[in-house]
């Protein structure tokens, strides 16, 4: 319990430094794998925000209508993606007050619209992958990233239990190589004794989806994340790449006429 | 078309100010890379009053309402990511501007006599643009702009006496809210950048006034054509340094496009991660660290432990470490100016200023404990943290460069500096 | 200093000129996403997005008020007597044949409306912006024996027929404004989308 309260406190300090190099406890994550140019993936993505986040969660500065960047026509969304009387232009906003969500959760469920970049899509798809059965939490749900987390696993329907196993290693070296082994999510950290505890995840009972369609379906969802907490990024990297080439073609000018002034000086 | 030209010559001196300032003005013919950067700091000023001018329009400086107009801006409002992305980004590349800038001050010695006060004016511009750029970063109101104001006010708190009455004073209220994202927001819109606008025009002129140091650190005006009275080694600032300075402008450009169309964020250090949290004055963010550009100071800060139950030195410490700037041209008592002529002392001294500022820099964003601790058996330093202990010394290093500088310059053993100016 | 005979003239003017159109093409293009953010934003129009109505429950003669874009609209179900009424206000009218492009193409037409009977307008008098009254009862005593039927704007006077065009001698100088709109179905209307010419 120690251990991993230790290593909870390091691995909420290191999510939130960039490029921080900390010794002791640490949490192998795999990186997400997203695609924004995936228009189909985002499209399922937004599928499964509306489906499973939309009902405790809002996105209030994500508009449906923007929904036609990523594919969709307008009666698409409509008919698929609004499940309230919301118009097309309207927000993602949540029949739940935060007064409720606040009594039922101890905390209001956070706005998503910005999350993924708050996090970052690494820390979002290790976290949905994450959760485990906690008979000793409030809502029964615990996760290996976040510990203690306030959310229940809003996914179980779709990935099934899973519970939380631990070994103990007698070095720092054998705890890494049985991590790397474990490929996926695990968590080392510092034993009684010098010894070191590598915490991994194993189903319990299995969900409507295998592992590797869970792991794709995350994969979207977090993709879509990112795409509602940064909807103009597609097109910001296009420009940006035609601005550059107009910047060389300016540069090749400036400098031409620069050095045809500057013969004059000696 | 001359004869508008003439209209307007007859009631205000429009050529006679284009000859002057810009046409017949000699700067020295030898400029070098670090000479970009004054142009590039000017240009950076105007990209952020246009910019900032946009944002205005769309930003709410209500504490209810304020992070929301900024993802308005972002999502909502046509191109308003653009607009966005180039403030964010010209405020850090204002920082990396002027310190480059400063820096060219200190290889040169363009700080000295006859150009004290255009130092002192630059040391003043550079003092608002730190007030500018900490009024500026409340306005998001994130996690990182909330407890950041928090911080830094309570900083004043920390002055025996009067420290708590000022900090309510300079907030309008007990802590950090909306009352002082209002008046921060007066002071970010307006109030600054005019004092900016009063100070760069008073910078130009003083430098018009005594001409341009150069990287020889000779002075062109001691040999004139006789038959123009132009310095031999002086070239008309257009349409030389236009035109160079307009290719200095294209490349700054270029690295601008890369980082506001490419990595808007810059790496988590120009838009920070925890200030897409909206503010919330029940939870701190962990780490609590300034903006990268003010990371050198709150490093020394945050070394200056507490003595005699108040922590006011601390906020002494950093107050000194940005005002000794201003004392640079009576510390430097060197026979020569440039640092070409320089002798072994004044190039281990700055080259140690510049190792102590960047690693306090680095210290500065990461947590105390970066580098853990001391191992426990050790005397004295046993258990303490690694990164204060060397903050410290970082911290002293950085002062003596100062503090010292008119006994290590007075002594150095120069080179003859050269009467004429030379292209290295 | 180089002289005069090895400058280039030629060269430099060139490179000017180069530097200069390149330059002023930059210029342009960085200017035009700040006039842009200007325009209304996705949030502006959300909210003056179209507008749909159910007509079906307007009784003949009854005029009903609802919002678009912040503008006050006006459906009124006119009986047929009103229809027959509108070709004996031409001459009384200053635009009668609607030539002044108030209205979208498929509403210019005799009775300035897609159906004979339903009407749908903005609500707005077209001098300085009041709202004019719904008169349409024959020959009241204060608008004279010859009224037949229309809008009576009470800030200056001007009276508009029950087509919205505007009588000659009144303040106001256009016949009154009429929306894009579309029939989505029989019975429902969206004020803010255009009719669709239909496909050959």
């Amino acid at each position: 319990m120690k251990a991993i309260a230790c290593l909870v406190a390091v691995m909420l300090a290191a999510a939130s430094v960039p490029a921080l190099a900390e010794s002791g406890p640490e949490t192998l994550m795999p990186p997400a794998p997203v695609n924004r140019l995936d228009n189909e993936s985002l499209q399922r993505g937004a599928h499964t925000f509306v489906n499973y986040c939309l009902t405790c969660h809002t996105a209030h500065f994500m508009r449906y209508n923007r929904l036609t960047d990523i594919g969709l026509t307008e009666h698409e969304i409509k008919d698929d993606l609004i499940l309230t009387d919301a118009k097309i232009g309207d927000t993602m906003t949540v029949a739940m007050s935060a007064a409720d969500a606040k009594e039922w959760f101890g905390a209001t469920p956070p706005d998503l619209s910005v999350e993924a970049r708050v996090r970052g899509t690494d820390w979002l798809y290790d976290y949905l992958n994450g959760f485990y059965r906690d008979p000793k939490s409030a809502t029964g749900w615990n996760n290996i990233v976040f510990h203690n987390v306030g959310m229940p696993h809003a996914l179980a329907q779709l990935q099934g239990t899973r519970k939380i196993v631990e070994t103990e290693y007698e070095d720092h070296e054998k705890a890494e190589a049985a991590a790397i082994a474990a490929k996926g999510l695990a968590s080392i950290a510092p034993a009684a004794g010098g010894k070191w505890t590598v915490a991994t995840l194993e189903t319990e009972t299995p969900g409507t989806l295998t592992e590797v369609q869970y792991e794709a379906t995350v994969a979207d969802l977090v993709n879509y994340m990112d795409f509602m907490a940064e909807p103009a990024k597609n097109q910001r990297i296009r420009l940006g790449m035609m601005v550059l080439l107009f910047l060389g073609v300016l540069f090749v000018f400036a400098f031409l006429l620069k050095r045809e002034y500057w013969r004059d000086v000696h | 078309m001359s004869k508008l030209l003439g209209w307007i010559d007859d009631r205000f001196p429009l050529t006679a100010l284009w000859k002057s300032q810009v046409s017949e003005y000699y700067a020295p013919k030898n400029f070098n890379f670090w000479y970009y950067f004054g142009s590039l700091a000017l240009f950076v000023l105007v990209l952020q009053i246009i910019t900032g001018i946009f944002l205005t329009m769309n930003y709410k400086p209500d504490a209810s309402r304020a992070f929301e107009s900024v993802e308005y801006i972002m999502r909502d409002v046509d191109w308003g990511w653009l607009i966005r992305y180039m403030h964010s980004t010209g405020a850090s590349m204002f920082f990396i501007v002027v310190y480059l800038h400063m820096f060219r001050g200190l290889l040169y010695g363009s700080y000295r006599k006859p150009r004290e006060l255009l130092w002192v004016f630059g040391c003043l511009i550079y003092l608002c643009l730190m007030a500018e750029a900490f009024f500026g970063y409340l306005l998001p109101w994130g996690q990182m702009s909330y407890w950041g104001a928090q911080v830094i006010v309570n900083l004043f708190s920390s002055i025996p006496l009067i420290g708590n009455d000022l900090a309510i004073w300079i907030r309008g209220d007990y802590t950090i809210s909306d009352i002082t994202l209002n008046r921060f927001f007066a002071f970010h819109v307006i109030a600054l950048p005019l004092v900016l606008l009063g100070l760069v025009a008073a910078h130009l002129v003083a430098l018009h006034e005594v001409g341009s140091n150069n990287p020889d650190g000779v002075e062109i005006k001691k040999f004139k054509d006789p038959s123009t009275g132009h310095p031999l080694d002086g070239i008309p600032f257009h349409p030389y340094y236009t035109v160079k300075d307009l290719l200095g402008v294209v490349v700054f450009l270029v690295v601008f496009t890369i980082i506001v169309f490419f990595l808007p964020e810059g790496g988590g250090y120009f838009l920070e991660a925890n200030n897409f949290v909206p503010a919330n004055p029940l939870q701190t963010p962990v780490p609590l660290t300034p903006v990268w550009y003010f990371t050198p100071y709150y490093a020394m800060l945050r070394a200056v432990p507490s003595a005699m139950g108040t922590q006011v030195w601390g906020v002494i410490i950093m107050g000194a470490s940005v005002l000794i700037f201003f004392a640079l041209p009576w510390l430097d008592r060197g026979k020569v100016k440039s640092i070409r002529y320089r002798g072994p002392l004044f190039k281990a001294w700055l080259a140690l200023f510049v190792v102590c500022f960047a690693i306090l820099g680095y210290l500065g964003v990461h947590e105390v404990t970066v580098w853990s601790q001391f191992p426990d058996q050790w005397p004295i330093l046993g258990g303490a943290d690694r990164a204060t202990v060397v903050a410290r010394f970082l911290t002293i290093g950085y002062f003596l460069f100062f503090i010292l500088m008119p006994w290590y310059t007075a002594r150095d053993r120069t080179l003859p500096e050269p009467e004429r100016v030379t292209f290295k | 200093m180089a002289t005069e005979a090895t400058i280039d003239r030629d060269k430099r003017r060139f490179l000017i000129a180069a530097t200069s159109v390149v330059g002023g093409v930059g210029v342009l293009a960085t200017a035009t996403p700040f006039v842009m953010s200007f325009m209304p934003s996705e949030r502006a129009k959300a909210a003056g997005a179209p507008v749909e109505i159910d007509i079906s429950k307007v009784e003949p003669g009854q005029k009903i008020n609802l919002e678009w874009r912040g503008k006050v609209c006006w459906v009124v179900n006119r009986t047929p007597q009103m229809v027959a009424n509108l070709p004996k206000m031409d001459d009384r009218l200053v635009d009668p044949h609607s030539e002044v492009p108030q209205q979208p193409a498929y509403c210019k037409n005799e009775h300035r409306s897609i159906k004979e009977d339903m009407w749908i307008a903005v609500g707005i008098c077209t001098h300085l912006g009041c709202s004019p009254t719904y008169r349409p009862e024959l020959a009241p005593a204060d608008l004279g024996p010859d009224w037949l039927g229309g809008f009576f704007c009470p800030c200056h006077q001007s009276k508009f027929d029950l087509a919205g065009r505007v009588l000659k001698g009144v303040p106001a100088p256009t016949n009154l404004v009429i929306p894009p709109h579309r029939y989505a179905t029989d019975t429902l209307v969206v004020i803010g989308e255009d009719t669709k010419p239909r496909s050959a």
